[in-house]
């Protein structure tokens, strides 16, 4: 019995720090609409200053000043981040605002590598905490005492905060409608820059605190933002007393699930996540969002089906990447089968983004199930490669049919997490089944047969299966069924009353992306000879993302143009770069404030600059851009 | 003129929705902009304070254009806007309601304070603590209103007050409306409501699809029944 106790106060002391990272980005999204993707690398910051100041400065005074110091910088620093980078954004897409802190997530994990290195450091005990206290025989430390009590005290400061201040006061209007709270007088800017402020604050706190319990690494961003997601998701974007209660629900299920189902302690918690957001969409103490943001003109070009000249000129660029085994090597040729399995990724998660309006942050889980499909073939029935080609995939199918279910019923940021909840279920699935998927060590030695085991013949066999996909997406997106999810995209409403079952049309669309993100993740394990929970992990769905929007929303094709730039550039930047990801991190962000239209509308915008005549709508477009 | 409008145009992406419009309003003076539902007098003041982001022509504030302004400012140089959907805060209650318009007073406009406000919307004082959600429409009409008084404005941008009132609430807006004006505050009000406009106006300029087709005094519009029935008349 006194296990379950201390067992329980070890949850609610770790939820403290859950807590006040959650409650800084829910301040911080009920304000500004922004989903900080870089809240966790604020956590971590926090935690890597606190450690150098609190090693610094000596003595109890010494210690705590450390910690309030740190979060007080991490706060300076997110004030020139709001400053300098969300500024530009507030108007943007909410994915684009995603990625843009994501990107600011990827530099920063490169840049606390630079500065403390890549080990894990051991912060020092809070001192006069260094003890225990008996709780019926148990040992509770007396840190965790003071976190369970400071959990509580926070909530009421925030709360005294928005009741009782005159800025409070204001957050609060802002929150309901920023436009008339500009109206009346108030200066949006700096409320919105001291808003964030405060969040970040909260975060680099939460970090901070951390030190004492936990040791100091480059990778507790990612771990932390997750948690933090599924925290406001469960407890409700925007509320504050929900990421409370939500904290401590996902603490206390981490502190039991992992006595009562050790081998799928994450599942249980993405479970209770997903059922929350069927139940109430808009999470225990949310309020239903008003609908989604009409994006005014990022779509005023009118699509259509290329004309023969093009599809000639496509014919002739398919023929010249055939060609490529003639003179070059083995690795260039390798390099390309990659890109072209990444562009048939790509292209399916553009078609479910830019025809279907739903903008997934999960779609490696597809990618990852049609990975683990062909290897459990492959490994388990012993089947050859053409079998496990075709059927491996179904696994990414069935997984589609099951999450997309869930995930249509949702849109806008609900949406993008409920995604990128079920891909972290598909992950740690796959990081947790030692038995089945050998765990973080993967499945090896798969390899395709004889008749494709040269680079130059795989190739062809990518870039035929990559013409293929690309193609029959296309061809799906010029059909009654494409013209249909446009409708759903533009106005819902306006589609149901002409008899489109808009959820149905979705969820066919989701199936569609994912079967073809699965196939991608089919061949890739032939390329690579092996599987591993990476197939299903972030990054990799991120990576999709930023291919899509490199090539730009907008267009019908332009993922295509994305996964070749990026992937190229991403390969000859491993290979050039130790800091990677710091350039990766910091061409995102770019990407997001520049060029928000994608490289191939870039492109487009100039022709119809310069060209006008090219093309038969020219003149439409030249209006459009002097408007 | 304590406020003049020249030549403004306004657009929404490629609809064109005003065309060359001018309103003028001088110290102390009741203005009234009458048009039918669609006629363009909802944008003309959202121009005004800058919440429509493409437009040009020319917006002089005492003097001062405000037209490359944003609406903050335009705000806090004293011209007040009380939107026609109304936009309480409905998680908030009255008085927190009352502290967002809140700004210092200034100089040449009349200061109001919560508790004259209350006197001014008796209604209002009675309900202090409630949550602007649970407030009936005619409530949060004069909560919007004194709302943008509390910022101690010298000139209201009143857009259709009456609109969905009952008759009664509409008798004490033109009250509150009369003692705004006695006060000292100038008042653009648009109206669909001839009758209303009459209670309250010295002037009067009607615009019909985006453009000013008269303007005048009351009493020269009184003796117009052609004009009022060609643009005003449902």
């Amino acid at each position: 019995m006194s296990f379950y106790v201390v067992q329980f106060l070890s949850g609610l002391a770790s939820a403290a720090s859950l807590f006040l990272v959650a409650s800084g980005l829910s301040i911080i999204f009920g304000v500004t609409r922004i989903v900080n993707f870089a809240h966790g690398a604020f956590y971590m910051v926090g935690a890597y200053l606190a450690y150098t100041l609190t090693e610094q400065l000596a003595g109890t005074f010494g210690f705590w000043a450390g910690i309030v110091l740190a979060a007080l910088a991490v706060a300076a620093i997110g004030v020139v981040v709001e400053m300098v980078l969300l500024r530009r954004i507030y108007r943007s897409p909410e994915l684009f605002q995603l990625l843009a802190t994501f990107g600011l997530t990827l530099m920063v994990e490169d840049l606390v590598v630079l500065i403390w290195g890549p080990d894990d450091l051991l912060g020092r005990r809070a001192p006069g905490m260094r003890g225990a206290i008996d709780i019926f025989g148990q040992n509770l430390p007396t840190y965790d005492v003071f976190l369970i009590v400071l959990g509580p005290l926070v909530l009421g400061l925030l709360w005294l905060l928005f009741r009782r201040t005159r800025w409070g006061i204001l957050v609060r209007a802002a929150t309901q409608d920023r436009d008339t709270v500009a109206a009346l007088g108030v200066n949006q800017k700096w409320l919105f820059t001291s808003v964030f402020a405060l969040g970040v604050f909260l975060a680099a706190l939460g970090g901070a605190l951390q030190i004492p319990r936990d040791a100091v690494n480059h990778t507790m961003d990612l771990r932390i933002i997750v948690d933090v997601f599924v925290v406001v998701v469960i407890g409700g974007l925007g509320s504050i007393t929900g990421a409370f209660v939500a904290a401590v629900l996902v603490s206390e299920l981490n502190a039991f699930g992992i006595l009562v189902f050790p081998k799928i302690s994450i599942v249980l918690i993405f479970l209770v996540m997903a059922v929350v957001l069927v139940v109430r969409p808009w999470g225990l103490f949310g309020k239903p969002e008003a609908p989604a943001r009409q994006m005014p003109g990022l779509t005023v070009r009118p699509w259509r089906p290329l004309s023969v000249n093009e599809r000639l000129a496509f014919l002739v660029l398919l023929i010249a990447a055939a060609a490529l085994p003639l003179f070059a090597g083995n690795y260039v040729l390798t390099i390309g089968a990659e890109i072209a399995i990444f562009a048939i990724f790509a292209a399916s998660l553009h078609f479910m983004m830019a025809v279907g309006g739903l903008a997934s942050f999960g779609h490696a889980a597809y990618f990852g199930l049609g990975s683990y499909g062909v290897a459990m073939l492959a490994k388990f029935a012993g089947l050859p490669m053409v079998a496990c080609l075709l059927l491996g995939p179904l696994m990414g199918l069935i997984g589609a049919v099951v999450f997309g279910w869930f995930c249509v019923r949702l849109s806008g940021v609900y949406f993008a997490m409920l995604t990128l909840a079920f891909a972290q279920i598909v992950w740690s699935i796959a990081f947790q089944w030692v038995e089945v998927t050998g765990g973080d060590n993967g499945m090896l030695g798969i390899w395709p047969d004889a008749w494709v085991a040269t680079p130059a013949t795989f190739y062809w066999l990518s870039l035929t299966v990559a013409a293929l996909a690309v193609g029959g997406l296309r061809w799906l997106t010029f059909s009654p069924f494409g013209y249909a999810l446009r409708a759903m995209r533009d106005s819902p409403l306006r589609s149901e009353s002409v008899g489109i079952d808009g959820k149905r049309v979705q969820w066919a669309a989701f199936v569609v992306a994912g079967t073809v993100a699965a196939l991608a993740g089919a061949m890739f394990v032939y390329l690579k000879g092996s599987v591993f929970p990476d197939n299903a992990g972030i990054a990799l769905s991120v990576d999709a993302l930023v291919m899509v929007l490199l090539g730009g929303v907008e267009t019908v094709s332009g993922a295509l143009v994305g996964a070749i730039v990026y992937k190229a550039l991403a390969i000859w930047l491993v290979s050039y770069t130790e800091l990677s990801k710091l350039v990766l991190g910091a061409i995102i962000v770019v990407m997001v404030v520049a060029f928000p239209k994608g490289l191939v509308g870039m492109w487009e915008v100039l022709q119809a600059r310069y060209w006008p005549g090219a093309t038969a709508s020219g003149k439409a477009r030249r209006a459009e851009v002097a408007e | 003129m304590k406020l003049s409008v020249n030549a403004l145009n306004s657009f929404y992406g490629p609809a064109h929705i005003l065309f060359d419009v001018e309103l003028d309003v001088a110290e102390g003076e009741v203005v009234a902009l009458l048009g039918r539902n669609g006629a363009g007098k909802s944008t003309t003041f959202r121009s005004i304070v800058g919440l429509v982001a493409q437009r040009s022509g020319r917006i002089v504030f005492e003097g001062r254009d405000v037209t490359r302004e944003p609406t903050h400012a335009i705000v806090r140089a004293g011209l007040g806007y009380v939107p026609e959907d109304r936009r309480i805060f409905t998680d908030l209650t009255v008085e927190e309601n009352l502290e967002v318009g809140r700004q210092p007073p200034r100089a040449g406009a009349p200061q109001w304070t919560r508790d004259k406000l209350f006197t001014l919307f008796p209604n209002l004082g009675e309900m202090r603590s409630r949550l602007g959600g649970r407030m009936s429409g005619g409530e949060q009409q004069m909560l919007t209103i004194a709302r943008t008084l509390m910022g101690n404005p010298s000139l209201v941008l009143l857009d259709e007050p009456s609109e969905g009132l009952s008759p009664k609430i509409v008798e004490q807006m033109a009250h509150a409306i009369l003692t705004m004006k006695k006060e000292g505050v100038s008042i653009l009000v648009s109206e669909q409501n001839l009758h209303f406009a009459r209670l309250i106006s010295d002037r009067v300029s009607i615009i019909e699809r985006g453009r000013i087709c008269y303007r005048g005094t009351m009493e020269e519009l009184e003796a117009r029944p052609d004009i009022r029935d060609a643009h005003l008349a449902v």
